[in-house]
């Protein structure tokens, strides 16, 4: 009977222990436990760009196309290599700022990232590679044109996108192509480019090249990001006269040169813009469409020709956002970690550095050659040259990709 | 090389622009000399109201001129109802509690309109966004000649209304003695929220003013409120000639540094003069309160 009595004692215990763990695991969430014991342990990837700040909107747009790219591998089944393993996005804001940015990557560290994705400005990239180097942690560079970032000897650091280096080359190669088929019209030029590491750099290599294609530079403008007046760089521009005008700086700086020109009745032969912030962009062409015609640019662009691209455009757009560089590079950086992920098959740091510096990924529908990374630098990445033509950007060389002709000088 | 011709417009648009620093500046001016707070959610209600202005063209399709009387108003209420029941509660009176408020606030305010309206930049294009008056010297754009003459205007008005209304009298009262304003019947916690109202409504007046040439972001406000600081200081806490004429001389000295020393070391200009005045008169051009 006591025994019995026990016996039942006991079990009521049991139960009641039993119900009271139970509680607690429904109240923590660890009631997935099960599910998640058996699929494969997440891959954690920090994904960071500056959403606030200066340069916030590009930000936004970048972590938008990244977590498209994450949405869709997730929902094809995770990584199949590690199991059918989901990619955990760890989000980070830079807040525009180089320093923040590193800041960040110690805490990726700390929660023990695979890789680490973005970064956006070059000045921001700068400083997160080099942070993400002392951990061995595996970086993938969304934009950051700034050549330094792949040419600091860097182990970890993936670029997949061109750098300003490629940019400036293909532009003045362009630049000279047009220029001779209409009959050399443009002899002169100013440069206008925002004073970071990527405005700067770019009018270096801008100012040593133009010489070699008869174009003289008669004056370099720099100026800060943000910067609310145009007026004294455009009166400046008005009394040097030259024949183009080359900017190389962020979106909401563009748009105001852009205006201000129009309103300051500056019109050279050409605006034609190396990684011009709103050059290539749809909103300012939708919100500005007089400022933005006939507006030429060398940037990132997709091969317009292939389906993917026209599809994520279709899929961005439908989100309400706009389809810019920002969106389908961050896009591509993320399934370019995940075709390195496949191949190494391991979420160790070590073996997902060795996939990326030996990818030949071809998935991508970028106007690329083969994948091929040197230094940390893919040396397919390429530049195409864009307009804005009929209130939408089309691309105007190389032939291959191009699905319009060059309009220059621009129509008065 | 800078030609003596592009000078003259130089100097224009900075007036120009100094005519619209001087009316946020007077909001600025106006909250420390009756309130004796530096407002730092200024930039932050400056962003709201360039917003308000924006929806109120993208959505309603009303004209941001036209939006003034909208505007104004609107934030006047805004501005009286943050002061009566978040600041002067929150603040219980002591300076240090209502900046650390005011700083919260600001902070606050821009979050919630980057999760509101995202990091997205808001422009907007009118009828009259790239025409210009020709003065023959210069070609200013429509936008920046009605706002210096707007902003002209708009400090004339409250001017006035300090100088001759039972209301300006009161305020200019409260400024000076709040004890004594006390004892002859004035409701200072009413007035308190009516000056910081007048402060902010001063900011939908400006936005309105703005927003024709320049757009809406959630950090557009830290841009201008720095600038904002540096006028008061120099035009002399809590006056409003002072808020005018150093808004004028800022938009001025900002502009030619921008043409003679670039863009981006113009401002060392602005922040030369902010530290001139600090060490050489520390009351400001104007120094003395509303």
């Amino acid at each position: 009977m006591s025994q019995g009595n026990r016996g039942y004692s006991l079990s009521r215990r049991r139960f009641l222990r039993g119900t009271a763990v139970g509680g607690l695991a429904v109240a923590s969430g660890a009631i997935a436990m099960p599910h998640v014991a058996r699929a494969a342990a997440p891959v954690r990837v920090g994904i960071i760009h500056p959403v606030t700040g200066a340069v916030s909107y590009s930000g936004a747009q970048g972590r938008a196309g990244a977590m498209m790219a994450v949405d869709e591998i997730n929902a094809a089944g995770g990584i199949k290599s590690l199991g059918g393993a989901m990619i955990d996005a760890l989000l980070a804001d830079a807040q525009s700022k180089a320093d923040v940015g590193a800041a960040q990557i110690e805490k990726y560290n700390d929660a023990g990232v695979s890789a680490v994705v973005g970064g956006y400005a070059s000045f921001i990239c700068l400083a997160t590679t080099q942070a993400a180097a002392k951990h061995g942690i595996p970086y993938v560079v969304d934009v950051g044109t700034d050549d330094r970032i792949v040419k600091a000897g860097l182990k970890n650091t993936f670029r997949f996108s061109p750098g300003y280096g490629v940019f400036v080359d293909t532009a003045i190669k362009a630049l000279d192509q047009i220029n001779t088929a209409a009959g050399r019209p443009a002899k002169t030029a100013v440069i206008v480019h925002e004073d970071s590491a990527f405005g700067t750099g770019t009018a270096k290599l801008l100012q040593k090249q133009l010489g070699s294609i008869a174009i003289n530079v008669l004056e370099v403008m720099k100026h800060p990001t943000p910067n609310l007046d145009f007026n004294n760089i455009v009166l400046r521009i008005k009394a040097a006269n030259p024949d183009l005008v080359i900017p190389a700086n962020y979106y909401n700086e563009y748009v105001l040169l852009a205006r201000t020109m129009l309103q300051q009745r500056v019109r050279p032969k050409a605006i034609y813009s190396v990684l011009g912030g709103a050059a290539s962009q749809y909103k300012f062409v939708k919100d500005f469409p007089q400022a933005a015609a006939y507006i030429m640019d060398c940037n990132h662009w997709y091969n317009p020709h292939k389906e993917a691209a026209l599809a994520l455009r279709k899929r961005t757009e439908a989100k309400g956002l706009y389809f810019t560089y920002e969106v389908f590079l961050n896009y591509e950086a993320v399934m370019l970690l995940a075709d390195a992920l496949e191949r190494a098959a391991s979420t160790d740091r070590a073996k997902i550095i060795d996939a990326l510096a030996s990818s030949e990924w071809a998935g991508h529908f970028m106007p690329y050659g083969p994948t091929r990374f040197v230094g940390g630098q893919n040396t397919g990445a390429r530049a195409v040259n864009l307009q804005v033509q009929d209130n939408d950007i089309r691309v105007i060389l190389p032939p291959e990709f191009a699905n319009a002709k060059p309009i220059f000088p621009m129509p008065a | 090389m800078v030609e003596a011709a592009i000078i003259v417009p130089a100097i224009l648009n900075g007036l120009t622009t100094g005519a619209v620093y001087a009316l946020v500046a007077l909001g600025l001016t106006l909250i420390y000399g009756v309130l004796h707070i530096i407002n730092f959610a200024h930039g932050a209600l400056l962003m709201v109201a360039l917003y308000g202005v924006y929806f109120l063209y993208a959505l309603a399709g009303i004209d941001p001129y036209l939006a003034l009387p909208i505007m104004i108003p609107a934030m006047f209420a805004l501005g009286y109802l943050l002061q009566r029941y978040v600041i002067g509660r929150a603040g219980h009176g002591k300076d240090e509690n209502v900046m650390l408020v005011t700083l919260g606030l600001s902070i606050v305010i821009e979050n919630l309109a980057l999760y509101l309206w995202s990091s997205d930049t808001r422009t907007i294009e009118t009828a009259y966004g790239f025409a210009t008056v020709d003065l023959g010297v210069a070609l200013i754009a429509v936008p920046k000649a009605v706002a210096f003459v707007g902003a002209l205007a708009i400090t004339a008005v409250l001017w006035a209304l300090m100088r001759w209304t039972d209301l300006g009298k009161a305020i200019r009262a409260l400024a000076r003695e709040r004890r004594g304003a006390q004892l002859v019947g004035i409701d200072v916690e009413h007035l308190y929220a009516v000056s910081f109202g007048i402060g902010i409504a001063c900011l939908g007046a400006a936005a309105c003013l703005l927003l024709p040439s320049y757009y809406a972001s959630p950090h557009i406000g830290s841009a201008f409120v720095l600038i904002a600081f540096t006028i008061v200081v120099l035009g002399g806490m809590g006056s409003f000639i002072g808020a005018l004429v150093g808004g004028l001389i800022i938009g001025v000295t900002e502009s030619l540094g921008g043409l003679f020393l670039g863009e981006s070391l113009g401002k060392i200009g602005v922040f030369l003069i902010f530290i001139a005045v600090l060490l050489f008169r520390p009351t400001g051009l104007f120094g003395q309160r509303v």
